[in-house]
Order: structure tokens, then C-alpha cells, then sequence
């Protein structure tokens, strides 16, 4: 059939016309169904952020089928509004209005580096609406209508740092990532290293689009410190562990993390590269409990493709749950309701073991964990349950102050 | 003592890595005018070329300097006769057109390959200098920039092709009525350009992280030193990749990393506000 220009300019039109009708079409088919609650997700699946963020989406996807499996929450499905925010903050802002404003979703969970949190945090609270942060970060976000699941600090970075100056000796050299989690992380270090009797001899931070480590090794040698604390991020930065190898220095100084693992680290790098690297989050997918496995075992069966199954698919997975839980508990979807059932000792258990919502800071109660890598897999040590916030409850009080909305930097 | 001889080594290193990340954009800019803003993805090409055929089987020095540079300038081939070759002379839409070209390759490695890619580890080892530790590949780096350089300078020097790439580089108007075909010179050294910066990803694969986007850390600081070295390809890229990597490195040691990348930067741009034309124009005019 010849194909004119004609012919082409018809069919762009009814093509265009069905495009812009379907929206208004779906939504009147959907009237005869119970109207779904609306949980949108905003994470990162392209671009340098988005190994981390894949498996996140996994971990909210497998939550919402699960409890629209067991009959949805009050009777009614929930529907996910995902927006892939292209590693970009740019995105972040814009989908973030659109899930509050177009979308008008009931929660919004997602964000992944501190720096997109911070973007979208003002508009959800300006909005009212309901966000969760899944994330391990630098702590002290104090915001009534912000829950954060992941660790901080004082629960990981406190478990790894005496322990890592205990196998190693006292002095310690950071080196970590040159934007806040990095900086912030790099002030914690610090802190516990000192607390444990030790000494920092010196703290280098590393722009991330930084690939050559040569003087820092050599930085480093001139140093002789006992220990590398790191805190090193994205792909660009897994140069150093390659380059630090291939020094011939590995092995002769050890290496503690708080970011190394949390994508695809060791698997990405050679056993050689990573054996021996200790780190501590709150879950690792290697953790051989039956809940943990399951977990694995369902992500990995719906996508056998999926990077790492860390911490962030975990307290993904959990915050959704704690979500759901609190909208049980409220039997509403009002944003209020749902934040005082939340705030009323929520508890659920997941993959990583029991998670308790604390209500003066909305932070987690959760188990942490030390592991180290053998053999490119980690090998969990050892286990702290119950771990508190505390750091952002030296500074977060929100039954005092509950329209606080900031986020404390913790001053050292 | 020894301290001095790690640092004059990461100077050496900073300087040869350098150079070869630029060598082949300094050649297809060089030549044609081309803002190739897809540079940095060749040099992915040529890292993903590498640890993919490696995890393969294939002989890591095979993958890194026979694998990575025919692939890559395959694909450079390609790209020439489907997309380069309509935008000779035309410097804007070439930029729009290659971002466009660096935004697609990212696209589809990541499609196939997902975002996270196992590495290769680096061969050779290490050796000591007194109590210090380096790495026999950091020499290895170094040996491959002189090698490259010569093979550059003897080909342009001393072979016919040479000799026609320079004329077509001067005078393509001229050098299409003594019967050289432009259109051909410019496809070749096109290709020529993407093998070499296939061949710089290959070699710094075993000291980087593999990932889609990792093209991007390198891209602004090869234009910056093939801005910076002017229009003589190998005195300028020398010359400039010297200035750029030693002060990146002794600025890295004797501050922090973050200075170091500072004061290339500030460096840049002094260089370019004094040399307008970058060093080449001023202290190697009329050398390679």
C-alpha cells in the first residue's frame, strides 16, 4: 500500500485524538470498581543511581502485590503511580508535584540520595502529603510528615567502628564522597573513632566524578594509618578499591564502609579487589533468617535479572508495610489519622527482623548488622537488635515540636 | 626520599592516562572540527569491549589492546558514515547531534548490559619503592602513552596516509583537486580517532568503575586538554595533558582531591584566557 503523505497525516491525527481520549475512557470504565488508594513510588531507574534504585521498586512492587493479594486496606486496592526520576533532581521536583497535585496519591515513597529527599520533602509537607524515605542516610531529618525506615549512624556506623578499630588498630584515615552524606558521614566517623580511644589521622572527600586515586593511595601510605574508613559513592569511586588492589596494598591496611555493598560492589569487583571489607547496614541479602530468604527468593523469582538486594530494597519493602499497618490501624486514609496510628508503637516484621516506627523522631527501631565480604558475597558476623535512632533523638523531639519540618545537621 | 618518587609517579600517571583519554579526540577534533561530545562513551565502548570479552575467556591483554580499539572503531565507522559525515563544517549541530549519539549508547548499554557490570581485575602487581607501595600497571600506563605517541608521530610523519590526513587536515579543497578523495580521509581518521579512544577505554578498565555512564568524569577533561593544547595534535595534547594531569596530582597530594580538581580547572582557564589559542599556537606552531 503506497504510504502518502496524506494517509500519514490522517493517522497521526486519529492515533493522537485516541491518545488523548484514553485517559478520560479508562477512568469511566474504572467507575464500577471500589476506588483504588494510590501509593506513589519515586525512584531512580536509569541513569548513575538507578542499580540502587531497581531493586527498591521490586522491593514496593512485591509489598503492594502482597497486600492487594490478602484483599487490599479497608476493603480497597492500591494501585501504584510510579515515575522513574532518571537519577536526575530536576525530575525529582517535577513528579513530585504531579504526585501531589495530578496524581493526588494517598503516600509517596521513594527518594534516594539525601540531596532528592531534601527536594521533595517541602513539597509533600506543603501538599500534605503522606512521604516515606526508605533510605540509610546521614540522619536528623525531624518532619511530622516524613517517616524514615533506614539506619543511621548511630545505628550502623557505631556497630562498625569500634569493631573495625578492634581488629586493626587505633588510627584511622576517611576518605568519603564530597556531598552531604558524605561530609556528614565523615563527621560521624570521626566521632566514634575518637570515642573508642582512637585518632583520625586525616580526612580526604572525593568529587564523584573523581576516577584517579593514585596520590590518595600514595596519601595514604605516607600516613600509615591502622585503618581506611570509607565512604566512598557510585561507580566512579569503585576505581579506588581496583586501584588500591593493584598497589599490591590490599590487605596490608584494612577497609571498613558504610556505602561499599550497597549496590553491586562485590559483585562487580574481583574477590581479589573487595575480600575482607567490612560493613554494616540493616539487612544484607545473605541474611539467612526465613523471612530474609523469602524476601530474596520472591524478588529474585520476579526479576532473576535484579541487582543487589540491600538494605534499601528491605526497608523499602518495610516502609511500605509500616504504611499499611498504620492505615489499618487508623481504618482511614486521612493523612492525620494515619500519622498518629503510625506514631501509636507500629511494629512490623520483615526481612530484616522486627521494625518499630519511633514516634519522637519517625525513625525506626531496627536490627543492625556487621558483615564482611568473602569470597564476593558478605558474610554476616555479627547481629545488634533493636537499635535505636539516637542519633536524631539527641536532636528530633516532634511530640514537643511537631511542626518542625528541618533537617538537623548534628553538630560534633 | 621514596615519598618523592611515589608522587613523580602519579604525576606520570595522572599525565599518561590523561594523554590517552585525549589522543583520539584530539585527533577527530584536530582534523575535522568535529565537537565529538560522544567521546566519553567510546572510551565506555572501549572499557565494556574489554571486561566483557575478558569474563569471556579471551586473554586480558588481547581484550584490552587488540578487542577494545577494532571494536570501537568499528562502531566509529559506522557512526561516521551514518551520522558524522553530514555535519563536517557544521560545529553546532554536530555538538547537538554526538550528545544526542552519547545519550543513545549509554541507552542501549544499559539495556543490554544493565547498570552495574563486573570488572576485570588489573594485571601485573604491585612493587615497592622503600616502605612505599605502587603499581607495576601505573608503568605500564605510561609505556603505552610514549608507544602511542610514536606510532602517532611515525604514521603522520612518515607514511603516505600521513601525509594525505595533513593535507586534507590544512586544505581539503586543495587536496580534493590533486585527486585525494576528503570524504575517505575524513571517514578513516574518524575511525582511527574512535580506535584510539577505544583503546584508552580498554586500558583503563582494570582501574575503573565499569558502569554506562562512566563516560562522563572523562569527557570535560579531555575537551579541556584538547582545547588546551590547541590545534597540534600531539605537541598540544602533550603539552597539555603534562600540565593538567601533573598539576591535577601534585595539587590532589599536597591539598585535598577536591583541590586538585579545583586548580585544573583554574588552570584551564587561565591557559585559555593567555593562550587563546592554546599552547600549541604559541610555542609548537606548526609541529604535529
Amino acid at each position: 500500500m503506497p504510504f502518502s503523505r496524506r494517509r500519514f497525516l490522517q493517522r497521526s491525527a486519529i492515533a493522537t485524538t485516541t491518545l488523548i481520549a484514553a485517559p478520560a475512557i479508562f477512568r469511566s470504565g474504572a467507575f464500577g470498581a471500589e476506588k483504588p488508594i494510590v501509593v506513589g513510588s519515586l525512584h531512580d531507574q536509569s541513569g548513575p543511581i538507578a542499580a540502587s534504585g531497581t531493586p527498591m521498586v521490586y522491593a514496593l512492587q512485591l509489598a503492594v502485590d502482597e497486600i492487594n493479594a490478602g484483599g487490599g486496606l479497608l476493603g480497597r486496592p492500591l494501585k501504584v503511580i510510579h515515575y522513574d526520576t532518571q537519577s536526575n533532581i530536576q525530575m525529582y521536583s517535577q513528579f513530585a508535584q504531579q504526585l501531589a497535585v495530578k496524581d493526588k496519591v494517598d503516600v509517596v515513597h521513594g527518594g534516594i540520595t539525601s540531596a532528592s529527599r531534601e527536594a521533595v520533602r517541602p513539597t509533600f509537607d506543603r501538599f500534605k502529603v503522606l512521604y516515606f524515605y526508605n533510605v540509610l542516610y546521614e540522619g536528623g531529618v525531624c518532619d511530622r510528615n516524613t517517616f524514615c525506615t533506614g539506619t543511621t549512624p548511630a545505628q550502623t556506623v557505631e556497630k562498625l567502628v569500634p569493631s573495625a578499630m578492634k581488629k586493626a588498630g587505633k588510627k584511622a584515615y576517611i576518605i568519603a564522597a564530597d556531598y552531604n552524606y558524605g561530609q556528614i558521614t565523615a563527621k560521624w566517623m570521626t566521632k566514634y573513632v575518637k570515642d573508642n580511644g582512637g585518632e583520625v589521622l586525616a580526612t580526604d572527600f572525593f568529587p564523584l566524578d573523581v576516577t584517579n586515586f593514585g596520590t590518595t593511595i600514595s596519601k595514604i601510605q605516607a600516613a600509615k594509618p591502622d585503618l581506611i574508613l570509607s565512604a566512598l559513592v557510585g561507580g566512579n569511586h569503585t576505581a579506588f578499591y581496583r586501584q588500591w588492589t593493584s598497589a599490591g596494598m590490599k590487605g596490608k591496611i584494612p577497609i571498613a564502609s558504610t556505602t561499599f555493598g550497597l549496590v553491586n560492589e562485590p559483585t562487580t569487583l574481583d574477590a581479589a579487589e573487595s575480600d575482607s571489607i567490612l560493613g554494616a547496614y540493616g539487612y544484607f541479602e545473605e541474611l539467612a533468617t526465613p523471612a530474609s530468604k523469602s524476601f530474596v527468593e520472591k524478588i529474585k523469582k520476579a526479576h532473576p535479572d535484579s541487582p543487589y538486594v540491600s538494605e534499601l530494597a528491605a526497608c523499602t519493602y518495610e516502609g511500605v508495610m509500616l504504611w499499611a499497618a498504620g492505615v489499618k490501624k487508623a481504618a482511614s486514609i486521612d493523612r492525620m489519622k494515619v500519622i498518629a496510628a503510625l506514631e501509636d508503637g507500629i511494629a512490623f516484621d520483615g526481612p530484616s527482623g522486627k521494625v518499630t516506627l519511633d514516634k519522637p523522631t519517625h525513625h525506626t527501631t531496627r536490627n543492625a548488622f556487621l558483615a564482611e565480604v568473602k569470597d564476593r558475597k558478605w558474610s554476616v558476623l555479627e547481629s545488634y537488635s533493636d537499635v535505636k535512632p539516637a542519633d536524631t533523638a539527641s536532636v528530633c523531639d516532634l511530640v514537643k515540636n511537631p511542626n518542625d519540618t528541618k533537617q538537623y545537621i548534628i553538630n560534633l | 626520599m621514596a615519598i618523592y618518587l611515589i608522587v613523580a609517579l602519579d604525576v606520570l600517571n595522572g599525565i599518561s592516562s590523561l594523554f590517552l583519554l585525549c589522543l583520539g579526540l584530539a585527533i577527530i577534533f584536530g582534523m575535522m572540527k568535529i565537537i565529538n561530545l560522544a567521546h566519553g562513551e567510546f572510551i565506555m565502548l572501549g572499557a565494556y569491549a574489554t571486561v566483557i570479552s575478558a569474563n569471556a575467556g579471551v586473554n586480558i591483554w588481547i581484550a584490552m589492546l587488540v578487542v577494545a580499539p577494532l571494536f570501537v572503531g568499528l562502531v566509529g565507522l559506522v557512526i561516521e558514515r551514518c551520522l558524522i559525515r553530514f555535519l563536517y563544517g557544521r560545529l553546532v549541530d554536530s555538538m547537538l547531534a554526538t550528545w544526542g549519539l552519547s545519550l543513545l549508547i549509554i541507552g542501549i548499554v544499559t539495556t543490554i548490559y544493565g547498570n552495574t557490570q563486573q570488572g576485570v581485575p588489573t594485571p601485573l602487581g604491585g612493587f615497592s619503592i622503600g616502605s612505599y607501595q605502587s603499581s607495576y600497571y601505573t608503568l605500564f600506563l605510561a609505556g603505552m602513552a610514549v608507544v602511542m605517541m610514536a606510532v602517532v608521530y611515525g604514521v603522520m610523519s612518515y607514511t603516505r596516509f600521513g601525509l594525505i590526513a595533513r593535507a586534507t587536515m590544512q586544505n581539503p579543497a586543495m587536496a580534493a583537486t590533486l585527486g585525494v578523495n576528503p570524504a575517505r580521509v575524513y571517514m578513516s581518521t574518524f575511525a582511527v580517532g574512535a580506535a584510539i579512544t577505544g583503546l584508552a577505554g580498554g586500558l583503563l578498565a582494570p582501574v575503573s568503575g565499569i558502569t554506562p555512564g562512566m563516560g562522563g568524569a572523562y569527557v570535560a577533561k579531555a575537551f579541556m586538554t584538547v582545547v588546551g593544547g590547541g590545534a597540534a595534535i600531539l605537541s598540544g595534547t602533550m603539552s597539555a595533558a603534562s600540565l593538567f594531569g601533573a598539576v591535577n596530582q601534585v595539587g590532589a597530594f599536597f591539598t585535598t582531591p577536591v583541590y586538585g580538581e579545583v586548580l585544573v580547572f583554574t588552570a584551564a582557564i587561565v591557559l585559555i584566557r593567555l593562550l587563546p589559542q592554546g599552547i600549541s599556537g604559541r610555542f609548537f606552531k606548526g609541529n604535529l
